[in-house]
């Protein structure tokens, strides 16, 4: 007996995401490849410093991974709860991990009156989901809205958005460090090679290609972020099978989002790239911030979520499936 | 979920594994002999219900499939829906205590009924109930997604509190009959499941 399945898969999405996932790749690679070619040619030194930019990228990117979920939960203030401190809310874990069979991560409370929530870790088993006060707040979300928000979460955790987001953002870390190397090893080691009349020029040049590679990384790796997101928003959905669910605890927490001093906004933007909405808004044009923001559009993000809740109703069991 | 998924963002939903509730039944009798406990003939099959109203159908077409089950001679009694406060849907079947045949077949029956209509990944649990002499309470609370068991024992007075040791003890008694859940923190906390 073939079970219909309701879950169709975002094709589009898929597309989109690889696509930037590739350029991201070949931006890296030509980069690499590019400055190695040019400093080994000219500089002796020259691939050594890529190596070690390399290296000191890769390391930095290990160790920010490695503790990301120490270091959120100690930015945010939050504190680790027990079942016994927050029934509800790991009554609300427990379910979802149930339904979506994986590992049930650490749940933290951060004191903040915003309603919002992350989820990060370097992997399931050392997952950390931390929702704040406002989240919990019942004159705010209902008990259902708080799930939907819950299960985007937990997607980004299925998903292993950490992981795949720390791999990304290397290739703007090994650019911005190279650019620095080139400036100091220009600033103090440059005078003392015979071949100096020549590495200026380069040096200068790399500088550029750097800071041109840093500006096109930074803009593919938050197309990359807000792409993450719908995929979280998708598969949140799908999990409670209440996208309107969803929709309107977004409305909510992003309204809640508008009301907060500008002071709790600017302790909270570090976080952002794992929140469930954005903190801050970036000033400026409305299309300027699209590209710079980590998170797709409200307006979007509901219109996704709708496109969901029409597909859920089209695969209908009888002939009275009307929606 | 492979590489290409979490590179991607994809999550396969995950299909419930319906076969293993058949081992109930012998499960039951052992359990008995090795801890004095009895089924009360109480079975529930819980999910998350899907907005929309596809979903409203499906609800009446697995009470209808159960209601019509109590016509017949060996049948039970029809089954009460309700809602739980965190959203899911819970269908109880009530039959007598030295039913558990029956019981299984109704609920193996609500499960399919889901599976085929495409809810598959919307299923969360089966619970069947136990009680001793001493009216003591304990939940044999099946996992789809893993296809494992684990005994659920809420302690009377209020408080949110489980009986550990029963739980643990009723694992070692259980471990050749059913495939018992072996990671602890899966062992989901069921307050106020109906039916217990």
């Amino acid at each position: 007996m073939a079970a219909r399945s309701r879950y169709a898969p975002d094709r589009g999405l898929t597309v989109r995401m690889t696509a930037t996932m590739f350029l991201l790749g070949l931006v890296f690679v030509a980069f690499v490849a590019l400055i190695i070619g040019v400093m080994t040619a000219t500089h002796q030194s020259g691939a050594a410093i890529v190596i070690v930019a390399l290296l000191l990228g890769g390391g930095t990117a290990f160790i920010s991974l490695f503790y990301s979920d120490k270091i959120a939960l100690a930015s945010a203030g939050a504190q680790i709860v027990t079942p016994q401190q927050a029934p509800k809310l790991h009554g609300i874990v427990d379910r979802l991990c149930a339904l979506a069979d994986m590992d049930k991560p650490v749940v933290a409370i951060a004191p903040t009156s915003m309603p919002n929530a992350f989820a990060t870790g370097r992997n399931s088993k050392h997952a950390v989901l931390c929702v704040t006060d406002g989240l919990l707040n019942r004159s705010q979300l209902t008990d259902e809205e708080l799930e939907g928000v819950l299960a985007h979460e937990l997607s980004h955790v299925a998903h292993k958005d950490v992981q795949v987001m720390t791999v990304a953002s290397l290739l703007a870390i090994v650019a911005g460090l190279l650019v620095r190397f080139a400036f100091y090893s220009e600033l103090f080691g440059g005078g003392r090679r015979n071949n100096n009349q020549n590495a200026f020029p380069i040096i200068l040049a790399i500088m550029v290609v750097s800071a041109v590679v840093y500006a096109v990384s930074f803009l593919l790796i938050r197309l990359l972020s807000r792409y993450r997101e719908l995929a979280a928003d998708r598969s949140g959905a799908l999990l409670t099978g209440q996208p309107m669910v969803l929709a309107s605890a977004l409305q909510k927490v992003s309204q809640g989002m508008n009301r907060i001093p500008t002071q709790d906004l600017r302790a909270a933007e570090p976080l952002n790239a794992f929140y469930f909405a954005p903190a801050m808004k970036l000033n400026g044009g409305a299309s300027l911030s699209a590209i710079f923001s980590t998170h797709p559009s409200l307006e979007k993000r509901i219109a996704e979520l709708e496109k969901i809740q029409r597909q859920l109703n089209e695969v209908s069991p009888g002939p009275k499936g009307v929606r | 979920m492979s590489f290409l998924d979490t590179l991607l963002g994809r999550t396969k939903p995950v299909q419930p594994k319906l076969d293993d509730l058949f081992g109930l039944p012998s499960a039951a009798i052992q359990l008995q002999a090795a801890t004095g406990f009895t089924p009360t003939g109480s079975g529930s099959v819980c999910f998350r219900g899907v907005e929309g109203k596809t979903f409203g159908d499906i609800q009446k077409e697995v009470r209808e499939l159960l209601d019509m089950d109590s016509g017949k001679p060996d049948g039970g009694l029809p089954v009460e829906v309700s809602r739980d406060s965190y959203g899911f849907t819970w269908l109880v079947s009530n039959h007598m205590s030295d039913e558990m045949d029956g019981l299984v077949t109704d609920l193996h029956a609500v499960n399919s009924s889901l599976v085929d209509a495409g809810f598959g990944p919307q299923l969360l649990c089966t619970v069947v109930a136990f009680a001793d002499e001493s009216h003591r309470r304990v939940a044999l609370v099946y996992l789809y997604k893993r296809g494992t068991f684990y005994p659920f024992a809420p302690l009377d007075g209020g408080q949110d509190r489980r009986d550990n040791a029963l739980e643990l003890q009723i694992k070692g008694a259980l471990a050749e009959d059913l495939k018992m859940e072996p990671d602890l923190t899966k062992w989901m906390a069921l307050w106020g499941a109906p039916g217990l």
